[in-house]
């Protein structure tokens, strides 16, 4: 087929997906391509997960392959790390970003490690996928941002989807790495719908890559996962006030990729961080400094951070003053003009 | 009708739910440890399994005693010494078939040397020289652990892992009694329960963690009993009855590779040595319980036994005894090399490819190791030329 035809095929077929639908994809194309792989977790069997991720996974692969486990965190990653020990990939759900907690000390003193403290002899493919962030009206304990815990943890691998089709490239290329990765589902995505065909998707750009989703000339909003569609919403707003931004969508925090981040902050001269975590030891503050370093005399401005305020995530009914939203990504953007300012 | 005119006669009928799932009795633990030395069961047991019981235990103290002499040399960082409990160690080791696989902690260092693990290759992380010293696979011996009972999950999921794959595999946990109080002791038990997972757990109760004692720790019955809520069955067994372990956690593995699930074994033992070399146990324990467990010390135990039916003559002991100063000898030498480190590993096994940014900082070590390379250089032709 030509690539015309191989195009138009595609268009064809396309339809209206959710990341929900395309990350339960993801794992099924892994599940069905190699007997290794095994979904396990609280709720992922006959409910199909909280969120429907797993939906149809069990009946279709049985049990053995898609196991509700009890409720326990630790003993979730922790048995993980025995099956991979013995040659399989376990994808382990979380089901929200907080109840991961009880499995930090598997993840970090374990899973990270496991590949260095044997000097390479026994690395664990396991994918650890976590909803993570708000905007759901979620109550306590369902809405954290973990991911500058996970980031500051050598050995895993740390990523974010923003699209549906990100969504599954990303979880497939997550579930084929030999090495752990903490897979973040940005929860107020799920439902969130695109254009894609299911009996073609396709494959993303291995981990640690970047993408420009909108091209700019006046400033960057360097950002990931839920954030992303807010900044090309600022983005999109800024038009009328003369600003040309370019957004850039990280995809991976772990590894990072400088050369992306760089060549866009040098071309554009100004840099925004943008994140829902909080500022404070948050993300945003390792990507100042990266940029900093490597673009101090391309930069108009300090490199700002929009993030989430330095709080417990709060209530749902305030949860939207919290958020990163347009108009605070527009402030920001405003105080770009440094020169004028000084 | 309405309800308060039922109040009265209304008689419920219990739901499903509410009749119990499992009779608890058998799987409650016997009063007593079970003990095979000094009683009627000692004369079934098998002749020339008792003899290497005896050979390994004797080798077992003098590793350990070898171990203890090197941390004084300083040529391990530390070492939490088994002696006492060799017992336990020897007879986890001997009752796994080669396909089996062992999980130890951090104290259990002789248990990995006794399946036959090279004694220095043991003790790499205790020495300083990178976290595990051998291939896990290779040899079916997890990397030991020293976060308290979070080997045991692994122990769980790899035993998980091997029966879907139709494999005849054993796993077999090794924890101390403090570990016991941990979370991931309760969720390893658990999950072994519930997929009925060919695995066994063994509690060594040594009597302390640290310096905090079994009553402070528990206020279970004994630490057996503990299976019981699980749905699995509890064994209380001699710790320092090498003949008693050994059979125990043999009817555990049997039992496991037969399908029928997991066992919870308390060998009730005592730690000789304090926790560490660099421990007091002196604060915390007085000499007369010290003594007392002294004289019910595992070699002795089966020394008597042997020698009462006649299988343990001079010969024997002596070859024994040989054995052991030969392994002991063989341990020092090695361990008083210097091993040789690549500083670049640093940066080897972090992940399967390097990252942008671990190339930049391998590069940045490399530049500083020549730097220092070439003042070492110079100051050698200094030193040349002020002669």
């Amino acid at each position: 087929m030509s690539t015309v035809a191989a195009e138009r095929a595609t268009k064809k077929a396309a339809k209206p997906a959710t990341m929900a639908q395309a990350l339960g994809r993801a794992l099924r194309d892994s599940l069905a391509e190699d007997p290794a792989v095994h979904v396990l977790g609280e709720d992922v069997g006959a409910l199909g997960g909280v969120f429907r991720v797993t939906d149809g996974l069990t009946k279709e692969f049985g049990e053995d392959r898609c196991t509700d486990t009890p409720l326990a965190e630790a003993g979730i990653l922790g048995t993980a790390v025995g099956m991979a020990m013995y040659g399989l990939r376990p994808v382990v759900e979380m089901q929200f970003d907080a109840f991961a907690y009880p499995a930090f000390e598997q993840l970090i003193s374990h899973v990270a490690r496991m590949r260095n403290r044997t000097r390479g002899a026994m690395p664990l493919p396991i994918t650890v996928r976590v909803p993570y962030g708000g905007g759901i009206g979620g109550v306590e304990h369902h809405s954290d941002s973990s991911e500058a815990y996970y980031m500051a943890t050598p050995g895993l691998h740390v990523v974010t989807p923003a699209t549906v089709a990100d969504a599954y490239g990303l979880l497939r290329a997550s579930i084929a790495s030999d090495d752990p990765v903490v897979f973040l589902e940005p929860k107020r995505l799920y439902w969130s719908k695109a254009d894609w065909n299911p009996d073609a998707p396709q494959a993303v750009d291995p981990i640690g890559k970047a993408v420009v989703r909108r091209t700019g000339r006046s400033a960057t909003l360097l950002t990931y996962g839920p954030s992303v569609p807010v900044c090309l919403e600022a983005a999109e707003a800024a038009v009328a006030e003369g600003w040309d931004l370019e957004v850039v969508d990280l995809r991976s925090l772990v590894p990072f990729d400088d050369e992306t981040v760089a060549a866009s902050v040098r071309r554009t001269g100004r840099a925004v961080v943008v994140h829902e975590s909080g500022g404070f030891g948050g993300p945003g503050g390792e990507i100042a400094a990266r940029v900093t370093e490597r673009c101090f005399h391309h930069l108009e401005a300090p490199v700002l951070r929009v993030a989430g305020f330095d709080i417990p995530y709060p209530p749902p009914m305030l949860e939207r003053h919290h958020l990163p939203g347009v108009d605070r990504i527009l402030d920001a953007v405003a105080r770009l003009q440094w020169e004028a300012d000084s | 009708m309405t309800v308060m005119e039922q109040r009265g006669v209304y008689r419920p009928t219990p739901p499903p739910a509410w009749q119990l799932r499992t009779d608890p009795a058998p799987l409650l633990p016997d009063a007593e440890p079970y003990r095979v030395l000094g009683t009627e069961a000692a004369g079934k047991a098998d002749e020339e399994l008792l003899g290497r019981l005896y050979a390994q235990l004797v080798l077992g103290r003098r590793y350990n005693t070898q171990a203890t002499a090197l941390t004084k040399q300083g040529r391990l960082a530390v070492y939490p010494s088994s002696t006492g409990q060799e017992a336990c160690e020897v007879a986890a080791a001997l009752v796994l078939q080669e396909r089996d696989w062992l999980f130890p902690s951090y104290r259990d260092t002789l248990a990995a040397v006794a399946r036959g693990l090279d004694p220095v290759q043991a003790l790499t992380l205790l020495r300083g020289d990178w976290h595990t010293g051998y291939d896990p696979r290779e040899h079916r011996i997890a990397p030991l652990c020293t976060p308290l009972a979070t080997q045991l999950p692994h122990a769980v999921g790899l035993a998980h892992a091997a029966r879907l794959k139709g494999d005849d595999v054993v796993a077999l946990a090794m924890v101390g009694d403090g570990g016991t109080s941990e979370g991931d002791f309760h969720e390893a038990l658990n999950f072994a329960a519930v997929w009925q997972a060919p695995v066994v757990f063994l509690v060594q109760n040594n009597g302390f963690a640290i310096s905090v004692p079994l009553d402070k720790q528990t206020a279970a019955p004994s630490l057996a009993h503990k299976a019981v809520g699980y749905g699995m069955p509890g064994r209380l067994v001699d710790g320092n009855d090498a003949a008693a372990v050994h059979e125990v956690l043999s009817d555990a593995v049997s039992r496991a590779r037969a399908g029928g699930g997991p066992t919870l074994v308390e060998a009730v033992t005592y730690r000789m040595e304090a926790h560490t070399n660099a421990d007091d146990a002196t604060r915390y324990r007085g000499d007369t319980e010290v003594e007392a467990w002294r004289a019910h010390d595992p070699i002795l135990l089966l020394e008597r036994e042997l020698t009462e039916r006649g299988l343990l003559d001079e010969d024997r002991r002596r070859a024994a005894r040989d054995d052991a100063e030969a392994m002991a000898a063989d341990l020092r030498e090695r361990m008083n090399q210097d091993p040789e480190l690549n500083p670049m590993d640093l940066f080897s096994h972090v992940y399967a490819e390097q990252t942008t940014q671990l190339r930049e900082q391998a590069a940045q070590l490399r530049a500083e190791l020549e730097a220092s390379d070439a003042d070492d250089a110079d100051d050698a032709d200094g030193e040349e030329n002020a002669r």
